[in-house]
């Protein structure tokens, strides 16, 4: 299986800039949809928490990151583990709580973290990466790394105080971090209109004096030029930014749910704003990609998660026996 | 070598200064540590000597502290975070409790939380129920945290050395009284390092074997040298830290002695003593006892503010000498 380096630059820069963005889009839907039929069949256990529909943002904050630049993500975290450059093997056996998994299936889909790629961690906790994201822009400003730290959070994070306090503390020290809020309608079942007394949830920006901007997250194009912008700011010295990028969950919060908090008519409606197609619309009309490259790229993304797939099963299921030594770090002599 | 008889606050101090000047991933963040030097003075000068990027003011947000060190330790650093009092950890349980403690587990060893929270802990100052608990056993319950307690200013320089070098988050609960209070031990003017693990044999005795941490310590001490006049000769452990915990010297000791007590400040209810109190009977030591275990913690109450009151609610000195005298008279 090979997985594409990671691709820098505006998702319309070029035919290749398109098809990576497109093959990033298309390896988290299919991840995604590959899991959920493990876990409809009974072969994968505990929750997960799907993104599908949401895929722009992870694809597109990604191709406005250094591969040394941080992320932390969230419960509903594949796309942004994926996007950032993780291995599809090693996330699928995370999920079927293989020893090779990414955790050694000490973790699940919710603690995925992949130093290799700059990825602290996706979080179970509402909120809770976003204090830890500040911490490593802390950390590249005393250091002078010059990398850039992003959280990715929900809707719901905005309504905690881990992201009052994060916020805060990144604006009074000018930290190069960048607050990416996926405002995908609902914090569970809670919509944001319930949830909010704002419009646009970047206004809160206003609060820590710093921008805070709108774009729509189904746009994969807007959100990479959105993150560039937040990115150049941050590595200038000038602090962080706020970032909402208006989107959709097509499916559930997790397996629980049954959607009794919104209507058919309101998901299907949002299907018509699918971001994949909604890309590829766009690539055909500037003569960027054809038909024939689009399907290229969904094949090789199906290619990859297959692959995936098949070689995770055959992992060996993680051995309780090394349970008490995985929960310190050894000190070293 | 000159007397060098320091208070907790001191030797404190020297220890942050050796670390910030080995190590240039040291920092120190917290509330009023910098100018101020510390709400209990410990930070001091630290903040003229090393600048305010490494002894940094934050503002009061004790989660989105915590969770900026627990970050800036993923990528590199190695921050010791002042949270003002103990008490105030609970607004930042989630950082401690679901990220620190946990990630290096969660993620399958990819990454490891360099971490020490120092916060001022236990009760005498008159600052009534939300500035004056013993917590530490709150954080002993986390698998992933370590918790030390130093009890006197010898013992708070080494152990906090090596807290700043283990790669994992050390939880550091220094009791308020002992900060202004000078030892009776020199306290070496470099660094050495009192490894987290290895309880200390603070005094041994033949009558009875005592487990004390913290404040508890120096009071067992002062209660021992009046037994001492009545015959009554006890051994004391001090664990150092109670998160790893080690037990060897304890049973080592009820071998000889027989006799049992351990002496804490926090709530009896679900507290510290009574792990020490199960591993014992659930040892071959339990062989050993001669007489019921005595146990001796404050009392299941929010510490109240009136001194008569405070005092009441946690072991003073004469407590442990009534207590001690009854296990040794009446299990002879």
């Amino acid at each position: 299986m090979t997985i594409p380096p990671l691709l820098m630059g505006h998702p319309l820069a070029s035919k290749e800039h398109a098809s990576y963005a497109l093959l990033t889009m298309s390896r988290i839907r299919k991840f995604e949809e590959a899991v959920e039929d493990l876990f409809g069949r009974g072969m994968m256990h505990g929750t997960m928490h799907l993104s599908i529909g949401q895929e722009a943002s992870p694809a597109g904050v990604c191709m406005a990151l250094n591969l040394n630049d941080q992320i932390t993500s969230t419960h509903r975290g594949h796309g942004h583990c994926i996007a950032k450059g993780a291995n599809l093997m090693r996330m699928v056996a995370e999920l079927l709580g293989k020893e090779n998994g990414y955790c050694g299936g000490r973790g699940g889909s919710m603690h995925i973290a992949d130093v290799e790629t700059g990825n602290l961690g996706a979080n179970g906790i509402v909120g809770g990466g976003i204090p830890i994201a500040v911490g490593a822009a802390l950390s590249s400003q005393l250091m002078n790394k010059g990398t850039v730290a992003v959280s990715f959070f929900g809707d719901g994070a905005m309504n905690e105080g881990a992201f009052h306090e994060a916020a805060n503390l990144a604006a009074v020290w000018k930290l190069p971090v960048i607050f990416i809020c996926e405002n995908n309608g609902y914090g569970m079942s809670s919509s944001t209109e319930l949830a909010f007394k704002l419009d646009k949830l970047s206004d809160r920006g206003l609060g820590y004096g710093i921008p805070g901007v709108t774009v729509d997250g189904n746009d994969v194009a807007a959100v990479y030029e959105a993150t560039e912008a937040a990115v150049a700011r941050a590595k200038a010295g000038e602090g962080p930014t706020l970032l909402e990028f208006v989107t959709y969950r097509w499916k559930g919060h997790s397996r629980s749910d049954k959607n009794l908090y919104r209507t058919k008519e309101e998901i299907d409606e949002w299907k018509t704003k699918d971001p994949i197609l909604h890309f590829e619309h766009v690539i055909k009309e500037r003569g960027l990609l054809n038909d024939e490259e689009i399907a290229e790229q969904h094949r090789l993304a199906q290619e990859q998660v297959i692959g995936a797939v098949n070689e995770a099963m055959k992992g060996k299921p993680a051995d309780p026996a090394g349970l008490l030594d995985s929960v310190f770090k050894k000190v070293s002599a | 070598m000159s007397d060098r008889k320091l208070t907790m606050s001191e030797a404190l101090r020297e220890a942050m200064a050796i670390a910030l000047e080995e190590r240039p991933e040291v920092f120190i963040l917290g509330e009023d540590i910098g100018i101020y030097g510390g709400a209990f003075g410990v930070t001091g000068d630290l903040y003229h000597r090393f600048g305010k990027e490494r002894v940094r003011d934050t503002p009061i947000s004790e989660l989105g502290i915590v969770g900026t060190a627990v970050g800036a330790a993923l990528s590199g650093m190695r921050p010791i975070v002042e949270i003002q009092f103990s008490d105030f950890t609970a607004q930042a349980m989630d950082q401690i409790v679901n990220q620190a403690a946990k990630i290096h587990f969660m993620v399958g060893g990819g990454l490891h939380v360099p971490l020490v929270l120092r916060a001022a802990s236990g009760s005498g100052t008159g600052a009534a129920g939300q500035h004056s608990q013993s917590l530490e056993g709150w954080f002993a319950n986390v698998p992933g945290l370590k918790v030390v307690m130093p009890s006197s200013p010898y013992e708070a320089k080494g152990l906090l050395l090596a807290a700043i070098d283990d790669p994992n988050p050390v939880i550091f609960m220094e009791h308020k009284l002992l900060y202004k209070v000078a030892g009776t031990e020199d306290v070496p003017e470099g660094a050495y390092r009192i490894p987290l693990g290895v309880s200390r044999v603070v005094r041994e005795g033949k009558d009875l074997t005592v487990v004390a941490t913290g404040i508890m310590v120096s009071r067992v001490l002062a209660a021992a040298a009046e037994l001492d006049k009545e015959g009554i000769a006890l051994t004391l452990i001090d664990p150092r830290t109670i998160s790893p915990l080690d037990m060897d010297p304890v049973y080592e000791s009820l071998e000889k002695t027989g006799r049992l007590m351990v002496v804490q400040e926090a709530p009896e209810h679900g507290g510290f003593i009574n792990e020490v109190i199960a591993k014992v009977v659930t040892s071959q030591s339990m062989g050993h006892l001669i007489a019921p275990v005595a146990r001796l913690a404050g009392m299941n109450v929010p510490i109240p503010y009136a001194p008569q009151l405070e005092k009441a609610a946690v072991p003073q000195v004469d407590d442990i000498i009534k207590k001690a005298r009854e296990v040794v008279a009446n299990w002879r």
